[in-house]
């Protein structure tokens, strides 16, 4: 279907057509997006109120979730059942009815066609047939499922409950970070002139966040050489990499030999006020920080008391919005919401240790241009794709292509 | 206007002309001294600033802390070269029915736009929006107290590195 044949060594090589060829990308909005995959929609606290409604995207397929008169989360195809405009035009709002502002057809907030402008016609001219059923013309409905105070949607009706999907080990990361009722604290998105697997590769690959980010590094905010690993889901589509303690009581005695090479780290740097390296015990654990993925798009992020979902839009094949919502905890009080506040600094599209996630995806989308029958290389810490308590590995990115392949057929 | 609003209004224009020039011309060590100590500096979408929200993509609450930016861009962060040029105008008190100056300084707001231009010459339309920013007195020189960009957009291409 898309004229790619996997090479044999399986999925520690990649080839390069993967990330640029529009058969591809076409097939995958088709049969990753709209196939039998979640994808998260919502915070649920959100939409509080009947009508609440907010617009996401299934891949490229615009989405409305709304809060229902029945208290329920509901989420729909955001394209008119009569001649395909969208919907709901707006980002968020409140509506009693869902109306097309073509031609007036209105809807429920559960994407049941209510009313069509002029169905009678006119003096018993015009109109629609006799036979017109308004049942037969709703928007189409989405699966939901909730997880932690999170909505996740799918077009599947063959794909497991949300819990099945991500399984007991995710789950409890899910649920060890998002323990408490959420308040949003900021959203922003950014662009990245790449493919949108660059992205979730690059959220999957525990191996380079203290070699690209210096600032992790020299800071000691995470290092290789500090405990930690990685959790690989049974699909291998989910993950969860942690680090255990930061700072220099948690690290190896020779962490700065083996980070020699990292500039930064080598001028001693320090930080004239150093009020966001601060952090607060808050889950229980010893886990300073967690990235977590949920096949095929969604990322959850804790570093240190900075907690952010990550929602990744494929936009062309060459081309991804990250959104990102930051949270906190409607119980935190001032002062860990200042904390909060502080170590935002880190993550986003200005992010101490995340601003250099928003160009690397582009550079190699431009590096591989021309190239698309080369391969790229994922051999670091073997060829499988499991749990390992080592974040110098690859696993889970080649987890990722394990759980992709088969909905693509390759 | 009065001649001493006059007067005002030329010293706010000569803050914002440095500020963008500094920011503009790789001067990014001088920018921390157009704010107090106490200082509070975001870039916010207009879409959480409007909302009410607090976290802002850069969140600072100290000039130290615009220090620590700058550091960090020099020598820790990694991105490709790329320069900024800010045009700032419609410079004018948050509340033209009582542009009064009082204790606590005066709120100013002013209109942005910043082309960014890459290494290799693309150029973009990169930020606009409004500075939402209040100024004080800090022996006989403006300083901002308090500086909010808001962005328009809600997206920002590629990275936000050079500060607005």
């Amino acid at each position: 279907m898309t004229g790619v044949t996997w090479p044999k060594e399986g999925n520690s090589r990649v080839p390069y057509r993967m990330f640029t060829d529009p058969e591809v990308y076409k097939s995958e909005l088709d049969r990753v997006f709209l196939g039998p995959t979640w994808q998260f929609l919502a915070i649920a606290d959100e939409l509080p109120n009947p009508g609440d409604y907010k617009t996401t995207f299934l891949g490229e397929t615009p989405v409305i979730v709304t809060r229902g008169e029945d208290g329920e989360i509901h989420a729909m195809v955001n394209r008119c059942a009569h001649r395909g405009n969208l919907v709901c035009l707006k980002r968020q709002g409140n509506a009693d009815l869902l109306t097309c502002v073509y031609h007036s057809w209105s809807y429920d907030l559960t994407g049941n066609l209510k009313s069509v402008a002029f169905r009678r016609g006119i003096g018993g001219k015009g109109g629609m047939p006799e036979d017109f059923k308004l049942e037969e013309h709703g928007l189409r409905k989405l699966r939901i499922d909730h997880f932690a105070g999170l909505v996740f949607g799918t077009l599947s009706d063959e794909v497991p409950p949300f819990a099945e999907y991500i399984g007991n080990q995710i789950g409890a990361r899910i649920g060890r970070v998002m323990h408490g009722k959420p308040k949003v604290l900021g959203t922003t998105s950014q662009i990245l002139h790449n493919n949108w697997k660059l992205y979730l590769e690059n959220v999957k690959d525990t191996y380079h966040a203290s070699l690209l980010h210096t600032f992790f590094t020299t800071f000691r905010i995470s290092r290789l050489s500090i405990g930690g690993g990685v959790l690989i889901g049974e699909s291998g589509g989910n993950h969860a990499s942690y680090t255990r303690g930061g700072g220099k009581q948690a690290d190896r005695p020779d962490s700065d030999t083996l980070y020699a090479g990292i500039q930064s780290n080598r001028d001693g740097l320090s930080l004239a006020d150093p009020r966001l390296l601060a952090s607060k015990e808050e889950f229980g654990d010893d886990i300073t920080v967690q990235i977590l993925s949920v096949f095929p798009n969604f990322v959850l992020q804790q570093i240190n008391n900075s907690i952010a979902l990550r929602l990744v839009l494929p936009k062309g094949r060459d081309e991804t919005e990250l959104q990102w919502i930051y949270l906190g905890f409607e119980d935190d009080d001032a002062e860990m919401t200042e904390l909060r506040l502080l170590q935002s600094n880190l993550v986003g599209p200005a992010g101490y240790v995340s601003m250099e996630d928003g160009a690397v995806g582009g550079f190699v989308q431009r590096a591989i241009a021309g190239s698309e029958d080369d391969l790229s290389v994922l051999e670091m810490g073997g060829h499988d794709h499991v749990s390992d308590d080592t974040r110098t590995t690859e696993a889970s990115i080649r987890g990722f292509w394990q759980a992709y392949r088969p909905l693509m057929g390759l | 206007m009065t001649p001493d609003e006059v007067v005002r209004r030329l010293e706010f224009e000569a803050l914002y002309a440095e500020y963008a020039h500094c920011l503009d011309n790789d001067r990014l060590e001088d920018w921390p001294g157009y704010f107090t100590e106490e200082c509070a500096y975001r870039v916010i979408s207009a879409e959480s600033f409007e909302a009410g929200m607090p976290l802002g993509i850069i969140y600072a609450t100290s000039r130290n802390m615009l220090v620590d930016r700058v550091m960090a861009l020099r020598k820790a962060n990694i991105y490709e070269p790329q320069r900024y040029r800010h045009l700032i105008a419609n410079i004018r008190p948050l509340d033209q029915t009582n542009p009064r100056e009082d204790d606590a300084g005066i709120d100013v707001t002013a209109n942005f736009i910043v082309v960014r231009t890459m290494q290799d010459g693309a150029m973009t339309l990169f930020a606009a929006g409004r500075y939402v920013d209040r100024l004080v007195r800090i022996a006989g020189e403006w300083r901002f107290a308090r500086k909010d960009a808001v962005l328009d957009s809600r997206q920002i291409d590629t990275l936000l590195a050079i500060p607005i």
